[in-house]
């Protein structure tokens, strides 16, 4: 009885509703109010860089050294140089596009340091600081950006899977790849990095169904970083994204997606799972995407300042800071010395993207097929023919 | 095994065996290719054989299986999906045109894809709404793909073992109306390279091409033209990415006309490629334009109106004597 009356009353509830769309805030709370309460992230550094407690996860950081803490620091402020360098370069003109992760380095460099190197990675366009923690050189990320190639690093060189543009279609691969993993026996783990906007996607809907239902060894890490190009998060989910999980049988969890220890904390017990063979999990890490969607993107048509600002007091890289410093783990000395690590990094992406050639003519024929094809080879004699028409010295 | 006589659905379902047998990476995945052995049974008894993380059912979503697939062979694996119908092949078409088709060129060749899309395909069985279409124009206006159909079971059988062996997709299309006919499947013989075009009869006054189920139809228009004593060559071509051009162009060489035959809509498909290329190739030799026969552009009818819809005998009889009348 009680369910059918809240059901009638529902589309009245709606219709009041689009009377205050205009109100954002409002909205948002929306999606959390429908289950009741805000859900509660798994935090174990505040903002202010205050160490706290969690009795689930503080297990999965307890022995890690000043020294790895520095590190994870180091990661993510080169992550952010380099970032911040790619930006510049397309200003310039040097590169056609780039998809800055400006705000979302903790949950790169958190769950890209939670693996291990036999573990797999699938990600999307922007999981610079991943690619960084596999050790695929940074200038290889922006060939793809310059328009010089489409992806060019070898995937199995670090376990770093190409970057994948349409939306969602990695989570796939990462889960038959998984699903190849449990077929060997293996003990490793894959790990499938999508955004919010990739979350209404068919393709990751049927990753976790495929996933759920063979067991597959794969990690879903969601980056809810609250925007999909213009559009919010409400315009994705009614419900917490963690909470999708559930329905196909698999725990989710929401992280505080710019605290880097609880990222580590998190993505480490959700490998745990995998290597157990307990099956697929999906960690929501709720953080904020502080730049454009792309640099062709434009904010300020769909957001105001004061979103922004919020975020920045919560920014990743300075609360490991405050956390550093307050407990003695850093001198001013190694913050220099990174300062001076970073420049240097600048400077030598923006040489090698500078001296990137552009790629040979033929380029456009080679690869297509593994094992040739008749009409490549076809059209390839043709353009040849046709470039060699100017060769002949008559046009000149 | 030895050479017998078998139906193109048993011939697919020995080549399966085949590759299961001598390829551990080898998986077999779809709806229903487990217990119930496929719809059409071509993966009949695979499951019992080689168990389930070898014959995969998989849920009913066309995309995952495909998506996995790509996931299994960056693995290492190979996988022959089954897409249970042409109208289901759909909610898969993205994966297979974004990723499966585009990941050899966009790794600079690093990585391999080698899956085999089998995907029932044509009319002429009566059946129901998304079950009767003929999809191939669809996949081969896409750089990246191979694709196949077996007019016979000796090629059902000998392409399948090529396609899986092929470290490049191929989109497999199976003349479902043919799946019951039986001909001689030799495992000990050579076969042939997979995308070269066979002349399975020998003519003079005109070339039909086709390939799949249309082989067979074309075979029969050549003995109902005989008895009106023309001359007809018949040409499987076996493959429609790459098409055998060369072997069109020496055919049309001596015969002086073409007609391209195939279920799918006459509008962009195979033929009118064909036709354009075969023209260029064979200006002066032509004696008629290249003629088509194929759908209509319209839905695929109810099945109660497909004979009207699909090239028949008389049909392509029609386009035969129209080429001659030139």
């Amino acid at each position: 009885m009680t369910v059918e009356s809240t059901a009638a009353r529902t589309p009245r509830r709606s219709a009041s509703t689009k009377s205050t769309a205009g109100k954002r805030t409002t909205a948002k709370k929306g999606a959390g109010a429908a289950q009741g309460t805000e859900p509660q992230l798994v935090q174990l550094l505040t903002p202010e860089g205050k160490r706290v407690k969690n009795a689930e996860y503080d297990k999965y950081v307890a022995a890690i050294t000043p020294e790895e803490l520095r590190g994870l620091y180091r990661d993510m402020v080169l992550t952010r140089r380099f970032d911040a360098e790619a930006t510049a370069l397309q200003r310039q003109g040097e590169l056609g596009l780039w998809a800055s992760l400006l705000g979302q380095e903790a949950a790169q460099i958190g769950s890209g340091r939670a693996l291990r190197d036999d573990d797999y990675v699938f990600p999307t366009y922007r999981e610079h600081g991943v690619a960084w923690c596999r050790g695929v050189d940074p200038t290889n990320l922006l060939g793809m950006f310059r328009g010089v190639n489409n992806g060019g690093w070898d995937p199995n060189g670090n376990n770093f899977h190409l970057y994948t543009i349409v939306i969602g279609s990695q989570t796939l691969h990462a889960t038959g790849y998984a699903m190849g993993i449990a077929k060997d026996g293996a003990d490793s783990a894959v790990i499938a990095y999508f955004g919010d906007g990739a979350s209404s996607q068919g393709d990751v809907a049927e990753s976790f169904t495929f996933s759920a239902v063979y067991n597959a060894p794969v990690v879903f890490f969601c980056q809810n970083n609250q925007w999909a190009i213009s559009e919010p998060t409400e315009k994705q989910t009614r419900v917490p994204l963690y909470q999708r999980a559930q329905g196909f049988g698999f725990p989710g969890v929401r992280v505080d997606g710019n605290d880097v220890l609880a990222c580590l904390a998190v993505t480490k017990w959700a490998l745990e799972r995998a290597r157990g063979g307990e099956g697929p999990t999906l960690v929501e890490a709720y953080t904020y995407r502080m730049g454009a969607h792309t640099t062709s993107d434009d904010p300020s048509r769909y957001r105001g300042d004061e979103e922004r600002l919020a975020w920045e007091a919560k920014d990743p890289i300075l609360r490991l800071r405050r956390y550093l410093e307050a407990s003695n783990h850093a001198d001013e000395a190694f913050f220099a010395e990174l300062e001076t690590e970073s420049e240097t990094l600048g400077r030598r992406v923006r040489e090698a993207v500078r001296a990137m050639p552009d790629p040979d003519h033929f380029a456009i024929f080679e690869n297509v097929y593994a094992d040739g094809h008749a009409l490549v080879d076809e059209e390839r004699a043709q353009f040849a023919a046709y470039q060699a028409s100017f060769a002949d010295g008559q046009g000149d | 095994m030895a050479a017998e006589k078998m139906a193109l659905a048993k011939a697919i379902n020995e080549s399966l065996r085949r590759a299961l047998e001598s390829d551990p990476k080898v998986l077999v995945m779809g709806e229903d290719v487990g217990k119930l052995g496929g719809v059409f049974r071509v993966t009949d008894g695979l499951q019992k054989d080689f168990g389930e993380s070898r014959v995969i059912d998989t849920p009913l979503a066309e995309s995952g299986i495909v998506g996995t697939a790509i996931g299994l062979a960056l693995r290492g694996y190979r996988p022959v999906v089954e897409i249970q119908f042409d109208g289901f092949v759909f909610p898969a078409y993205d994966q297979i045109v974004t990723q499966l088709a585009k990941m050899h060129a966009r790794s600079l060749g690093k990585v391999k894809m080698p899956v085999v899309v089998r995907i029932p395909y044509g009319g002429g069985i009566g059946a129901v709404e998304h079950h009767s279409e003929s999809p191939e124009a669809l996949f081969a206006h896409v750089a990246g793909l191979k694709i196949v159909s077996p007019s016979n079971a000796s090629d059902a059988y000998w392409m399948m073992q090529q396609a899986i062996q092929s470290d490049d997709p191929v989109i497999f299309f199976e003349p479902k109306r043919r799946y019951w006919d039986k001909g001689e499947v030799n495992p000990e013989a050579i076969p042939g390279p997979l995308h070269k075009a066979r002349v399975v009869r020998e003519g003079t006054d005109l070339t039909l091409a086709a390939y799949g189920p249309m082989v067979k139809t074309c075979l029969e228009v050549a003995s109902a033209a005989a008895e009106e004593g023309r001359n007809l060559e018949v040409l499987d071509l076996r493959s429609v990415s790459p098409i055998d051009f060369d072997a069109i162009q020496a055919s049309v060489e001596k015969t002086r006309r073409l007609v391209v035959v195939h279920e799918a809509p006459v509008f962009f498909g195979s033929g009118a490629e064909i036709a354009a290329r075969i023209t260029e190739r064979c200006f002066y030799h032509l004696e008629a334009p290249v003629l088509r026969v194929g759908g209509y552009h319209a839905p695929y009818p109810p099945a109660r109106l497909e004979e009207e819809y699909l090239p028949g005998l008389d049909r392509v009889l029609d386009a035969v004597d129209r080429a001659l009348a030139y």
